[in-house]
């Protein structure tokens, strides 16, 4: 039945590049916008990953002297071996680079920028130069945010939460609280400008931009996906640029937004006053657990559009998965404070993060049940992508339950601030999104590239990546309920010592998973040049991108607006080509299989 | 390859409950009058969870082995009752779940933080700053004496700013960098921070709480057995947080009035 269509657009937004530098450097094609997001998360996705090894490496064996570390650093290393106070600066990175630059970029900035448009049968976003300088910002912020391993001495060490006032006080705090967490606070702030830019641009793309007969409903859970992640980033990135530009001024300009009065660092007290401690908190949080879902919730649209297409036919209800999608958001506002359950905060207070956290709950569960649910009688097809997906359904539900304990107050005296948490979160947004964006990858590169990637080795991948993250994170959970605290240098209490067996399981674990990564490096870079020609629809898929050639022209679908007739998951049905689904170009009206 | 990940999903889930039944790693033991209602909470929840985990686990390698492309015959099926019966699963039963876990996680909480100390309770300040813990006793006076943190000076020992020339209530105050309490008498924790946050944690005492610049905060517990305990820092604080922390004596009556009288001697 034909439906209500949006305004249909006509003119193009751009005309073709021209030249080598439109075309590959400043280009205003959402595409190589999407490529540009992706190959910044790969030099990220590195980078965090060197860093997770040095890190892992002291832990485990506080004493060694890592060869060459010296010249990164002579101060935090020399002679190779990291002091305490170079380990939390290292760590600070770590995390900085892989939330924001990873976690944030690939799944929802470079995966969205590519598909979004294409998916909802656009040519091109509405503001290709807001798009441009959305990746344009968020790689100046990146360069920024590097800098600080180059300056005075060194990158910060307040953590990527930069909690008050040790990050507002400047150089008296410790080393790289000085410089280095200005330039952290630059960066942070320039990288929510160009989150911002990308979340209006994909907002926009998505109520004016879809084609002919591209309704809400027909819209592909990926869009959906991206669409509610930009307006949870739209609330978060927008609360945290002013904490940072304030967290800049209490630095630079005398101000005690987040410094109490009355603090003393080495016997002289400081001249701030009338500040708040627990306001950079409430700010921070606000973005930070929304941060949460931004990074996990594309990676949900990715693994339901992957295993449909695997599957074969559409989830018990898509319906269901959206509003759970949407609540996930709404409620992700409402339980920040569970991060700040010990720190001082009305207890009352606690109590009403607690029962919102718990109820995430629900439609996480309502998530996990639909996915399971519908691949009961399913003729799942078994690749790289589907593997990644189920994958991700595994580490989703084991990082999942573990908030059960942090959603509640009285058991967080517990695990709060140890390696629980950081087993929880790792699993939870880390992996579970890494494998959402591997999923992605290994689904959409044919489509991105023209090529195939190497089946083989992207199950090698997969098997020893699964397998291999178990191994570093379930033990985290194990250490936390031993009270292991988080964030130390090494572990010179008397309850700790006899955890360090357990570190150096871990960090071999870490090591072998790490290398591991270079197999998909590997297949990534050889199969783009190298690997078999992909047809334009390699996977039998249903929806826009599949309609196109591998890969797309610069205007996508050549000048002209494809009409939509179906939803995007006609699966399972009998076509009159013989082909088990339909694709949403198709005005074939077709019974679904068994009808 | 799907049976091969169906047997991994499930040795992997069945490997990570081994050590929690076993309990292979786990805080140390309780000596807290409130603990209790904590390991209580926290072996409901490991319940509810534990099942929950496996359960997902178990059932989602049981579906991949028996509905991927190479294991599954004959027409495909729907799960039986459809998304409904699922949605209505995951709000009935993780409703009740979180509602049970939410409503009786209460009773622990608000035995530590809504309830006030009793008006006997021995009260003991605690300083937090880069990177050590001072604690104070009020002295025979029973009463504190004013902080005046630009008085602070590590080279002479005034760790907290005190003034016992000017102010009379402090000349009897006794400082130490150990901290020392009787068994089974409750302390009413008066905490404030120095310089950045920090927090102060006794897992065997089952308290955790964070230091905020600027804010007076105060926790309030009983220890039950005498012993050593570590009091540790879990709020990232600087170069040298891995390594702040000090002792907590508890101690029969006798003994800590020994000490009382020993430390009060050495101000």
């Amino acid at each position: 039945m034909q439906q209500a269509v949006p305004a249909v657009h006509a003119a193009p937004h751009h005309g073709p590049p021209t030249t080598f530098i439109r075309k590959h450097v400043f280009s205003l094609d959402h595409k190589v916008i999407g490529k540009q997001y992706y190959a910044l998360a790969l030099v990220a996705v590195l980078t965090g990953m060197v860093l997770s090894w040095l890190m892992r490496i002291h832990l485990a064996w506080t004493n060694a002297s890592i060869p060459g570390l010296q010249l990164l650093s002579a101060n935090g290393a020399p002679g190779g071996k990291m002091t305490p106070e170079y380990y939390l600066q290292l760590m600070t990175m770590h995390a900085t680079i892989m939330v924001f630059f990873v976690l944030t970029t690939a799944p929802f900035a470079a995966f969205g920028n590519y598909f979004l448009p294409i998916q909802v049968g656009a040519e091109d976003m509405p503001f290709p130069h807001f798009n441009m300088m959305s990746f344009w910002t968020t790689f100046v912020a990146f360069c920024v945010l590097i800098s600080a391993f180059f300056v005075g001495d060194g990158p910060p060490l307040a953590g990527w939460t930069a909690y008050a006032p040790m990050s507002a006080i400047g150089k008296a705090a410790g080393p790289g609280e000085g410089t280095g967490q200005v330039l952290w606070a630059t960066a942070i702030g320039i990288f929510c400008i160009g989150q911002l830019l990308g979340a209006l641009n994909f907002i926009s793309t998505v109520l004016d931009m879809r084609t002919k007969g591209m309704t809400l409903a027909r819209l592909p859970v990926t869009v959906w996906a991206w669409f509610i992640t930009s307006c949870m980033g739209l609330t978060a990135f927008a609360v945290l640029m002013p904490a940072t530009i304030l967290l800049i001024l209490d630095h630079v300009a005398g101000t005690s937004f987040f410094v109490a009065s009355g603090l003393v660092i080495n016997d002289q007290l400081l001249p701030h006053s009338g500040g708040s401690t627990l306001l950079w908190q409430h700010l921070f949080w606000f973005f930070g657990h929304p941060e949460v879902y931004i990074a996990i919730v594309p990676g949900m649209g990715i693994v339901t559009h992957v295993l449909i297409t695997n599957m074969r036919r559409p989830m018990l209800s898509i319906k269901a998965i959206l509003y759970s999608l949407w609540a996930l958001a709404f409620l992700s506002y409402m339980v920040y404070g569970h991060h700040m359950f010990v720190s001082g905060m009305n207890p009352f207070s606690s109590l009403a993060f607690s029962f919102p956290t718990l109820m995430i709950t629900i439609p996480s569960t309502i998530l996990v049940l639909i996915w399971i649910g519908s691949l009961y009688g399913s003729k799942l097809r078994i690749n790289s992508a589907s593997l990644f997906a189920l994958g991700f359904i595994s580490m989703f539900v084991s990082g999942g339950v573990s908030g059960f304990f942090l959603a509640q107050p009285s058991i967080d005296i517990m695990l709060h601030a140890t390696y629980f948490v950081v087993g929880h979160f790792h699993m939870v947004m880390g992996v579970a999104a890494m494998f959402g964006i591997f999923s992605g990858t290994y689904f959409w590169f044919p489509k991105m590239t023209g090529r195939m990637m190497n089946e083989t080795l992207g199950k090698a991948h997969f098997w020893l990546t699964f397998v291999g993250t178990y191994c570093i994170f379930m033990p985290f959970h194990y250490l936390g309920w031993a009270g292991n605290v988080r964030r130390y240098a090494s572990f010179t209490d008397d309850f700790l010592k006899p955890l360090v067996p357990l570190h150096q399981f871990i960090t071999v674990a870490a090591l072998f998973t790490g290398a591991v990564q270079l197999i998909f490096f590997y297949n990534l870079i050889h199969s783009r040049f190298k690997g078999a020609p992909a047809p334009d629809n390699p996977w039998e898929g249903t929806s826009l991108e599949w309609s196109m050639p591998s890969p797309p022209p610069w205007n996508n679908f050549g000048g002209k607006d494809p009409v939509v007739y179906h939803d995007a998951y006609q699966y399972g049905v009998k076509s009159s080509t013989g082909a088990d689904y339909v694709m949403q170009t198709s005005p074939e009206q077709v019974p679904a299989e068994g009808d | 390859m799907a049976k091969l990940l169906a047997l991994t999903i499930i040795v992997i889930a069945i490997a990570s409950a081994i050590p929690v039944v076993m309990h292979t790693w786990e805080a140390p033991a309780d000596v807290s009058t409130h603990g209790y209602m904590i390991d209580e909470q926290m072996s409901e929840t490991m319940i509810e969870a534990g099942v929950s985990f496996l359960a997902a686990q178990i059932i989602l390698a049981i579906f991949i082995w028996k509905f991927s492309s190479f294991s599954s015959n004959g027409k495909k099926r729907t799960f039986p009752g459809g998304a409904k019966g699922l949605v209505i699963a995951a709000l009935v039963l993780v409703g009740a779940e979180v509602l049970a876990l939410g409503v009786f996680g209460v009773k622990a909480w608000a035995t530590v933080y809504f309830t006030p100390p009793s008006t006997t309770a021995l009260p003991i300040q605690v300083q937090a700053g880069q990177f050590a813990f001072y604690f104070r006793y009020p002295g025979p006076d029973k009463k504190f004496g004013p902080l005046h943190p630009e008085l602070i000076n590590e080279a002479n020992q005034n760790f907290l700013g005190l003034d016992p020339e000017h102010d009379a209530d402090s000349r009897d105050d006794i400082v130490t960098a150990e901290m020392a309490i009787p068994v089974n008498k409750e302390i009413h924790l008066l905490m404030h921070a120095k310089d950045v946050s920090h927090s102060f944690y006794v897992p065997a005492l089952r308290i955790h709480q964070d230091f905020v610049p600027g804010l007076d905060l105060s926790v309030h517990f009983t220890a039950t057995k005498t012993g050593k305990y570590e009091i540790v820092c879990s709020q990232l604080c600087g170069l040298g947080h891995y390594s702040m922390r000090a002792y907590l004596n508890v101690l029969s009556p006798e003994d800590f009035d020994d000490w009382m009288k020993k430390e009060a001697a050495l101000q």
